[in-house]
């Protein structure tokens, strides 16, 4: 499959340089930050499931970074986020402590989630993230009660719900998106298409040329960007967030990008080619970012070199911190079923 | 002050006392506003609290159950309506995989308080699609309370509860006990959940049952006590959490146990009933097998003797209490 038909226009060059100009150098490289903790993040995640550290399942989101930070960036820090099962990038735009997360992922008591929930089902309510969902589309009905609750407690503040290019094509997404637009709710919905439903692909499924076409079917506007271009995800997700917070109704936006890993750690990639990763490892958006600084001298190879190293030495900060932590203990096993 | 008034009325005036109450209550559902609910249910409310809290949606259960669920997330008291609960069945992701699951998988650090009703029970000629009782599904579901009252005093009582817990709570009205009469304080008042109630105290034998069958089992009672047969009526009014206690205490008194409920008798609530029996110390007060009259393990038919038929009623009641009554030990 030819990658080169996505259809989305780039973002003109300009605009980028205005978006750079605007945050300044130190912001973005906050933002390059930010992904490269994702990357290392979950690189770390992948080795400890291997060494059988990490129980269950994950789903990695290596190469759909700045999918996350790009959209995140355009909130403020007391907005709403709804995630997926492939939330990692999410759960740290959001702001989220890589100490607690990680210990949710090796199960213990001071994990986000007390070990209760683990990867897939990761929330950090405190942060405004209303969690991680095992069910794909299983977060989208819930935006129109969060976008409803925050309408009738005046607030100004914005739902970002996060799914993927399979959720789209599930009834939840229908009757959610329509609902959010007939209420004209604060909501930004953003698919992430990263080409597969686990294995079929979004060629296969939509007979649509853009999944942010449906929008048009619900009354709501609808785009598609480049998901693997920072600039362009933030652009958008700020054209969304303002008009949604401005009662402007809910957005849609597509972003297009690819993850590198299996769906899950069951996928032998049955159902893509090595070549095709390959291909798409040449739009890695870390390294589009770090190119795009360097080049225009907004950051140094050297600077560069060591937000890597960074982002990786605060990984294994997380990981000591983890590890150090209690198992839950027997006696609390059916806490929080009730309040 | 105290007056008749329905059962119907009785959960109308539960809801707007809640949303005179308390702001954060808001009603959505299919036809909740101006039409009032396919019942009537919510008729009037939206005159006097606008389209903001008597959201009318599109045919829309899944999305209903969503709204409820995340508005609850962010702190409001929401009350969803299924029209009908077979529709449960459209809404069921996210009432068992959210509302249910949240605050547990979220190691208790959120809280999901809200109300879904929904009509339940046979008799209205509307056959397969229109009149299942699937309370035991949600029964089964950790995380979800679950609660059918019988009458109008407790109808308004528990739903008042309902809105005010702090768990998600699936309330099943009885479809044939709107229209039924019963006294009920003007004034707001609460029933715990998880409290049952002896609607008829006797020796001979207890009937446990819960929503329209509790008025079957009262005017069953009423028979059998013309032939001297002294029938005991407890209504758990919860199914979840259930009062075990006064289930047990009742069995240990009569030493007779006849459980009755409307739907299907393979996998439903009366299994459980007898489960708990069995597994307590009113075992070995039990003079008699326990029995559970069930609706038969079919759909709702549409023909009026067929439909009439397939759930147990007063006579059938009588029956099964007049056999279990003459058993010796």
């Amino acid at each position: 499959m030819s990658q080169n038909q996505h259809p989305y226009e780039p973002l003109d060059e300009s605009v980028k340089n205005k978006i750079a100009f605007n945050q300044g150098n130190d912001r973005l490289k906050a933002w390059l930050a930010l992904m490269c903790k994702i990357r290392a993040f979950e690189e770390k995640a992948e080795e400890l499931y291997t060494l059988g550290k990490i129980h269950g399942t994950m789903h990695l989101s290596i190469g759909m970074e700045a999918s996350a930070v790009g959209a995140i960036m355009a909130l403020d820090p007391n907005d709403l986020i709804l995630s997926t099962h492939r939330g990692h990038g999410h759960c740290i735009a959001k702001g989220a402590d890589l100490g607690l997360m990680m210990a949710e992922f090796l199960g213990k008591e001071c994990g986000y989630c007390r070990g209760r929930g683990g990867s897939m089902h990761i929330a950090d309510v405190e942060g405004g993230n209303f969690g991680a969902n095992g069910v794909v589309a299983g977060g989208i009905p819930l935006a129109v009660g969060v976008g409803l609750g925050l309408r009738m407690q005046r607030t100004d503040k914005v739902i970002m719900c996060f799914f993927g290019d399979g959720a789209a094509n599930s009834g939840p997404f229908h009757e959610a998106l329509n609902m959010a637009a007939i209420y004209n709710l604060p909501a930004v919905f953003i698919c992430e298409n990263n080409q597969y439903a686990m294995s079929f692909p979004y060629k296969k499924a939509f007979k649509v040329a853009r999944i942010a076409d449906r929008a048009a079917g619900y009354g709501m506007p609808g785009v598609t960007v480049d998901g693997n271009d920072i600039f362009a995800v933030y652009s958008a997700a700020c054209n969304a967030v303002d008009h949604a917070r401005n009662n402007g109704g809910p957005f849609l936006i597509e972003n297009v990008t690819y993850r590198w890993r299996g769906h899950s750690k069951s996928d032998a990639n049955r159902y893509r080619t090595k070549d095709e990763i390959d291909e798409w490892k040449q739009k890695d958006p870390i390294q589009r970012l770090m190119a795009y600084m360097v080049d225009s001298e907004r950051l140094s190879a050297d600077d560069a070199e060591k937000v890597q190293q960074e982002a990786y030495d605060s990984i294994d900060v997380a990981v000591t911190y983890a590890e150090s932590c209690a198992e839950p203990a027997l006696d609390t096993i059916e806490e929080g079923v009730y309040a | 002050m105290t007056r008749e008034i329905t059962y119907l009325e009785a959960v109308r005036e539960a809801l707007r006392q809640e949303m005179q109450r308390d702001e954060r209550v808001f009603i959505i559902g299919e036809d909740v506003g101006v039409y009032g609910g396919a019942f009537g249910v919510t008729l009037g409310l939206i005159q006097e609290f606008g389209e903001e809290r008597v959201i009318d949606t599109p045919i829309s259960e899944l999305g209903i159950a969503g709204a409820i669920t995340g508005a609850a997330l962010t702190g409001m008291r929401p009350v969803g309506e299924i029209m009908f609960m077979d529709f449960i069945t459209l809404a069921s992701e996210q009432l068992v995989n959210q509302a249910a699951k949240i605050r547990f998988m979220f190691g208790g650090k959120a809280k999901v308080p809200c109300v879904m009703r929904a009509p339940i029970g046979s008799g209205t000629g509307a056959a397969g699609q229109h009149s299942q009782s699937l309370e035991n599904w949600f029964v089964h579901i950790p995380g979800i309370k679950v609660v059918a009252p019988s009458t109008p005093y407790d109808v308004k009582g528990l739903l008042i509860q309902s809105i005010r817990d702090d768990n998600p709570v699936l309330f099943l009205e009885g479809k044939l006990l709107y229209k039924t009469k019963g006294e009920v304080p003007e004034e707001p008042y609460t029933i715990p959940l998880g409290k049952a109630e002896v609607k008829r105290s006797g020796r001979d034998l207890t009937i446990i049952a819960y929503s329209i069958m509790v008025k079957r089992a009262m005017e069953a009672a009423e028979q059998l006590a013309k032939e001297g047969i002294d029938v005991e009526v407890v209504d758990p009014r919860t199914l979840k959490p259930l009062d075990t206690d006064k289930i047990i205490q009742s069995v240990i008194k009569t030493g007779k146990v006849l459980i009755v409920h409307e739907a299907c008798k393979t996998g439903g609530f009366g299994g459980e009933l007898a489960g708990v029996i069995s597994e307590s110390e009113a075992f070995d007060y039990l003079d008699t097998p326990i029995v559970r009259l069930a609706g038969r393990d079919m759909p709702i038919p549409y023909n009026r003797n067929l439909e009439y038929h397939t759930v147990p009623q007063v006579e059938n009641i009588v029956e099964a209490a007049q056999k279990l009554a003459r058993l010796e030990v």
